[in-house]
């Protein structure tokens, strides 16, 4: 990591060498290895930055946004947030933690109990965290239902999940969310269940909410041309690692790590040229976290892969441009 | 001479009759798709797409109230078949169904190869052993390694689980296979395999393709040609070529507008407010409430307007 400046505040989210490994058993006794989930991930996350956490099913992405938002406890490594050590904390403490982290998941729907109206859907978290004031409570919905512009507020109290679209689903999601004026929110994509009309649309209001309350936010997605518009960094993770960190632009302009490259190349826009010919897609899945492969975890489908290297060692980060790192020997200083 | 079309559909209407109501889910659709060729139904969420694929296939659940309309396949009328000529002659047969989340609904006791087999085994009457060598070929097509013949659903990733949910609609040779949603659940490495594998099979076979999604970036991989669906109704068909650069209905304009794209420095819109419910379309243009050209004439049901192989329904191209 580049050094940091004395003066530069402290980043809202440190992460220090994180390892998440879940224990597998046998038939209920015997150990039989760990799924690495989460193997060695370290970024700070300033206040009022976003980022965009980019990759493919298995890569840990999930197990690394449960750890941050305290549902997880992590193997080894430090979480920091706010100025408090994530291990050092527990009962009350973990759970004032986990108020100052809003959460915003795939599913609107799976996410909102279906037998609560909108009301009581947002009154539920006041209610945990102690606002006993049933005016106060009000007065705090209708705010936040304004700035997820769900108008008029009384019409939506009443009604119940079923009666919502995609995108309000989503929004009284996001509503639910800031409720507890998080410092953090962690949303897990967002917008992937809902219709191509939509999405903009609740990605812009995101990034109004998040311009408007200075809100640090990690964006994890699979669709990169999304990213652009929400993130000013992206990190790109694979096999339990972050292979590649950089500014948005210039991860998009310049992609270093081959799977970053592919992933890339497989996103489409819509041009009718595409049907004329074959994407190029690096063989193979990804590996099994609980053997992932010896050295560099991607090398067994990369094209590039140097042979007594990458099958030998694990890679450095190495920081071939200013604020961009990437994790692969190709870059590695001669 | 006049070329038969592989698919003429024709006025074709499902409504389903709810408690609420009845669900205009297809509200005549009309296209046409020749041998070889692969057409997109692009539309959101509630547009009757699935709805569509349902009524090509005869599917139908037990409350519907009307199912009218020709189809025609190769030249025959199938809406006129009896049930046991349809099941023989058209499902799997003409034309086979990759549904929606295809790759969860494989029988998770089964071995893959032998679910695979199903469909030629019963449709085109082969004997178990003469399947085992089809079952392979299917296999090299989609892209599946043959040792897993003898696995089960659940050791195969989602990728591959499609790939045998799409080896089943095609074991039959069928002429055109319907696509519902097929790349929505997998992941983009995987999404791009995927459709490398139908382009391939396109290419390889001969098989003609309708991909029913409202993902508009990937369908431009496979899509020939597009037709957009809202409330029911085609609004839009056209050539590939001739409608992602210039969409000509204000709806399909602004659902281009509203992908993201990666390559280009694009500020993608939005479309304000919701499509009418299919349970009481509003009269005139079903667009006409979101519409930002809309006059007089849309309280107007529009007939579908047709120039230079294009077809739109929409008064602006009267």
């Amino acid at each position: 990591m580049s050094t940091q400046d004395i003066n530069a505040p402290q980043p809202l989210l440190s992460i220090d060498d994180l390892h998440v490994w879940y224990e597998l058993r046998r038939l209920g006794f015997g150990h039989a290895g760990y799924v690495k989930a989460v193997d060695g991930v370290s970024f700070d996350l300033a206040e009022g930055e976003t980022v965009a956490v980019v990759g493919e099913s298995g890569c840990g992405k999930s197990s690394l946004m449960k750890t941050i938002l305290g549902l997880n406890v992590p193997t080894s490594g430090e979480i920091v947030f706010d100025d408090e050590n994530l291990s050092e904390l527990s009962g009350e403490g973990l759970r004032r933690y986990r108020f100052k982290i809003g959460y915003v998941q795939q599913d609107p729907y799976g996410a909102l109990p279906p037998f609560m109206n909108v009301q009581k859907i947002l009154e539920e978290p006041l209610i945990i965290s102690g606002v006993k004031n049933a005016e106060e409570r009000l007065s705090r919905i209708h705010k936040v239902m304004s700035e997820v512009k769900l108008h008029p507020v009384e019409d939506f109290l009443e009604k119940f999940p079923h009666m919502l679209s995609g995108g309000q689903q989503q929004r009284i999601v996001i509503a639910r969310a800031m409720l507890r004026e998080p410092k953090l929110i962690v949303a897990d994509e967002p917008v992937s269940m809902l219709d191509a009309s939509v999405r903009v649309e609740i990605l812009k209001l995101m990034h109004a909410l998040q311009e408007a309350h200075g809100l640090s936010v990690i964006y994890i997605t699979h669709d990169l041309s999304t990213v652009k518009y929400f993130s000013a960094r992206i990190f790109v993770m694979y096999a339990g690692n972050l292979i590649e960190k950089a500014d948005t632009r210039r991860l998009l302009e310049n992609p270093l790590h081959p799977y970053t490259h592919a992933l890339l190349a497989a996103t489409s826009d819509p041009d009718f040229r595409n049907s004329e010919s074959f994407k190029e897609v690096p063989p193979g899945e990804p590996p099994s976290l609980v053997n992932p492969p010896k050295g560099c975890r991607f090398h067994p489908r990369c094209a590039k892969a140097i042979a007594g290297l990458c099958d030998e060692k694990e890679p450095l980060e190495f920081e071939p441009e200013p604020n961009h790192f990437v994790a692969c020997w190709l870059y590695q200083p001669q | 001479m006049m070329q038969t079309k592989l698919l003429q559909i024709a006025d074709l209407k499902l409504h389903f009759k709810t408690r609420t109501g009845t669900v205009q889910a297809v509200d005549g659709v009309d296209f046409e798709l020749d041998s070889n060729r692969a057409v997109v139904i692009l539309g959101e969420s509630g547009c009757g797409k699935s709805s569509l694929a349902k009524a090509m296939l005869r599917l139908l659940p037990r409350n519907v109230e009307k199912y009218e309309g020709s189809v025609h396949l190769q030249g025959a009328d199938v809406m006129k078949f009896d049930e046991e000529e349809f099941r023989q002659n058209v499902r799997w047969v003409g034309i086979s169904m990759v549904p929606q989340a295809a790759m969860n609904s494989l029988n998770p006791v089964i071995r893959v190869g032998e679910q695979v087999a199903e469909p030629a085994i019963i449709h085109l009457g082969i004997s178990k052993t003469e399947a085992v060598a089809l079952v392979r070929k299917m296999f090299q097509h989609v892209g599946v390694p043959l040792d897993f013949v003898d696995r089960y659903p659940f050791e195969l990733s989602g990728g591959m689980r499609q790939r045998i949910a799409l080896a089943m609609a095609l074991v039959t040779s069928p002429s055109l296979i319907v696509l519902d949603e097929p790349t929505s659940a997998l992941d983009l490495l995987t999404q791009a395999n995927i459709m490398n594998v139908l382009k391939r099979i396109k290419h390889e076979l001969g098989t003609s393709f309708i991909l029913i999604t409202h993902d508009i970036a990937t369908s431009s991989e496979l899509a020939d040609e597009v037709a957009i669906m809202y409330a029911g109704q085609i609004v839009e068909t056209g050539h590939a070529r001739d409608f992602f650069p210039a969409p000509l209905h204000p709806y399909s304009q602004m659902l281009m507008a509203s992908v993201p794209r990666l390559r280009s420095e694009s500020d993608p819109m939005f479309i304000t407010g919701q499509p009418p419910s299919l349970l009481n379309p509003p009269s005139g243009c079903r667009f006409a409430a979101r519409c930002p050209y809309r006059f007089e004439k849309c309280d107007e049901e529009p007939p579908v307007f047709g120039r230079n192989g294009r077809k739109v329904k929409c008064w602006l191209h009267a």
